[in-house]
Formats: C-alpha cells, structure tokens, sequence
C-alpha cells in the first residue's frame, strides 16, 4: 500500500535520513522510534503529504486519504466537541451520523461533554475528540504522530485495541509513540537517527 | 458543493461565537471615516469631493485588518492541516473560507456604507453607487487578500506583510470603485465601472482560491 524508495530528508543543513526505502502493505503496522530531533515527525508529515521539502518518491495505493493526527489537536476552540468532531469526520468521510458520532465520543470517554466547548476542556480531551475520529473513520491508513501524549493509561489501552482492531482488519498503521506499546498485532519498527 | 458549504457554516458558526472578530475591523471603519470631517473640514463640499476615497481606503485598509485572521486561527490548531485530508477538493475549503470571510467583512461594509456616505454629504444617486460599488468589489478584496494571508500565515508577524503583498494589487479596484462612486454624486451613468470591476472579481475568482490553496500549503510544509 505504501511504497517508500530513497527518502532523503536534508533540513537546516542537517540530514535527518538519507536513502530510505521500505515499503508497508496491507495489515502491517510501523512504529517511527528515534530520541528527540530525529526526523520521526517530518518523516510523518512527508508520507502525510504535509512535507515536501524531500527528494526520493513515496507512492500510495490508496483510495482515500490517510487519517492523519498530528501534534496539534486540530480542534476549534470556540466549536463543541460535537461540532468538531462531525465537521472534521464530515470533511474527511463526506458524510457522518450524529449517533455515530456520539457513540465515538463515548469510546474515548467523554460521554457528558458532548455539548461542551472544546476550549474549557483539558489537554487531553481535546485529544480524545480528535482521536475520536479512529472510530467513525474508513481510512484504511493511518498515521499517527504521538498519539498517546496527555492521555491517560485506560484511554491509552482503548486506544491500542482499537489500532489492533484496525491493523487486524488489514488496516495500514504508522505510529510514533515514545510509551511502551501493547499492540497483538505484529509491529516493525524503523529507527531513525543512528 | 458540500465541502464548501460545510466550510461556510463551520467558520460563521465560529465568528458568531466570537464576534470581536468581526466588529473590530467595522468599529476600525467607521472610526477612521468619522476622524475626516473633524481633521479637514466639516463643510460639505470638501467632504462630497473626498467621500469616495476616504470611505474607499478606510473599507481596504479595515478589509486588511481581518486578512491575518482568515487562517491564523486555523493554522495554529491544526485544523488546516487536517483540512487538506478532506474527501472534496482543498480549493473548494479554501472557497468556503473566502465567500465566509466576505460575508463577514465586506458585506456588512457594504451595508453600512450608505450610512457613512450620508454623514459625509453624499447625495442619494452617489450612496447606491457607493454601496453597489462595495458589494461588488469587497469579494475581489477577499480573494486577493486570501493569497496573501494564506501565505504569511506561517509567519509569526505577517500583518504588515499582508499588507505589502497584498495593497499594490488593491489599486485598479481602488481606482475603479472611487471613479464609480464619483461619477455616481455627479448623477452619470456607471455602468461601465460596474462591468470592469465585476471583470476584476470574475478574474481574481478564477486565480486565487488556486493561488491561495497553493500558499496555504506552502505554509504548512515549513
């Protein structure tokens, strides 16, 4: 699904990787490791398309595209959680469900704060309504930058049986996480910086 | 059509909920228009022969104001960048927060403008000029401007940037709409003036929300 051939990567006059290639199917997971400064995040942002100061090729066979979650929660402070969470999964899935969404706040617990403005919650649960989208999305990659930062140990548990889930069902998953990572599914790893 | 529409409803929806936003740049225009009596001349005369430009330069320099937040906001939060995963295409969002960010600058200056030409003695023919000439052009101010703060948004100081970028290609719709509005007070016929800056807006409609998408990508990949 992800074909990866002579990444190069030069940024403020430092080599973050030089000829990278690997390639990731159908049902693979692929966890990003590497201390501080590495490149993992840039590495992320080029295969998300966010990146494009690069030279080597990434080819994608995919339909749609990639559920990116980057660093930044990606939600409005002034919307709801709902709002938000209907408007970023309407944006990417075209359409969306208000109960679908509903139940997908209740998967990252936050069942009562439907209704509440994205500014007045913590870190965390800004986090989880942006993660909320790994339940309503049909992405069949995923890419997802430290998804684990501000949120708690049982949040961090739903969230690998749901990457489980997903990798099992043939899903595509690219991961950067600095916490241990309990996953069933078989996961490679790529160290960056060495 | 969805996407865009989506985008629309989401950006007012935010604007509603913070209206500074939008009342600051409005408060900004009529303030600097009601400064030009007391600092020139309170006579009508002087005040008929300069309306078109004063209320012309204040509504370019108050459109300027609210450039620098058409993306901010969206940038810092990431939201434009999960933007550009959308299913529609990205042009179609860009569209969205363009057509939103009109109807919360130049329209609402278009509407008030009758009132502020009244207070600088314009007779009624030169106020429907006035006003037609904002509803036309200010939509051509939002696309030009959407290049330039798609662009700078990255940038931690962009306003003044905006600015530079941006004003030199404000003049032909300044010179235009002013010509209308002139010929408007003196009871002519205007349509000529309509038709080129309705050419300006057809024009700046089919570049920028390109150009635009093209900048707000550049900004995000640094």
């Amino acid at each position: 699904m992800l074909n990866v051939r002579n990444l190069t990567c030069i940024r403020d006059e430092r080599v973050l990787f030089e000829n990278l290639s690997f390639s990731l199917g159908a049902g693979e997971a692929l966890r990003v490791e590497g201390s501080n400064g590495t490149g993992k995040t840039t590495l992320l942002r080029i295969l998300a398309g966010l990146y494009e100061d690069y030279e080597g090729e990434v080819d994608w066979a995919l339909d749609e595209f990639p559920l990116y979650v980057g660093h930044k929660p990606g939600v409005k402070d002034l919307l709801t959680a709902t709002e938000n969470l209907t408007w970023l999964s309407a944006l990417q899935e075209g359409q969306v469900a208000p109960d679908a969404v509903r139940a997908a706040l209740a998967q990252v617990n936050l069942r009562g704060f439907e209704d509440v403005s994205c500014g007045s919650m913590s870190e965390g649960q800004r986090k989880r309504v942006n993660l909320a989208r790994l339940y309503l999305t049909r992405a069949s990659a995923w890419i997802l930058d430290e998804p684990f930062s501000a949120i708690d140990v049982s949040g961090i548990a739903a969230l690998e049986e749901r990457m489980n889930d997903h990798v099992l069902a043939g899903g595509l998953l690219l991961l950067i996480t600095h916490q241990q990572l309990q996953l069933d599914c078989a996961v490679r790893s790529l160290r960056l910086g060495v | 059509m969805k996407t865009l529409l989506m985008t629309i409803s989401r950006d007012l929806k935010v604007a509603y909920r913070n209206p500074a936003d939008v009342i600051n740049p409005l408060v900004f225009f009529v303030i600097v228009i009601s400064l030009f009596p007391l600092g020139i001349s309170p006579s009508a005369d002087v005040l008929v022969g300069i309306a078109p430009g004063v209320i012309w330069v204040a509504a370019l320099l108050s459109c300027l104001l609210s450039f620098e937040l058409m993306f901010r906001s969206d940038y810092e939060d990431g939201s434009l960048e999960q933007m550009t995963f959308g299913s529609g295409p990205f042009i179609l969002v860009i569209m969205g927060k363009i057509v939103s960010h009109w109807i919360m600058t130049g329209l609402p200056l278009a509407l008030l403008s009758p009132l502020l030409g009244m207070m600088l003695f314009v007779p009624p023919p030169g106020l429907t000029a006035l006003m037609l000439s904002l509803l036309l052009a200010t939509p051509t101010l939002s696309l030009l401007g959407s290049v330039g703060a798609g662009l700078t948004v990255g940038l931690r100081k962009g306003g003044v940037l905006v600015a530079i970028l941006v004003l030199p290609l404000f003049v032909p719709v300044l010179i235009l709409a002013t010509a209308m509005v002139q010929t408007g007070i003196q009871g002519g016929d205007y349509t000529g003036h309509m038709l080129w800056l309705g050419a300006l807006l057809a024009i700046a409609t089919g570049i920028s929300p390109l150009a635009t998408s093209a900048a707000v990508r550049i900004s995000l990949s640094h």
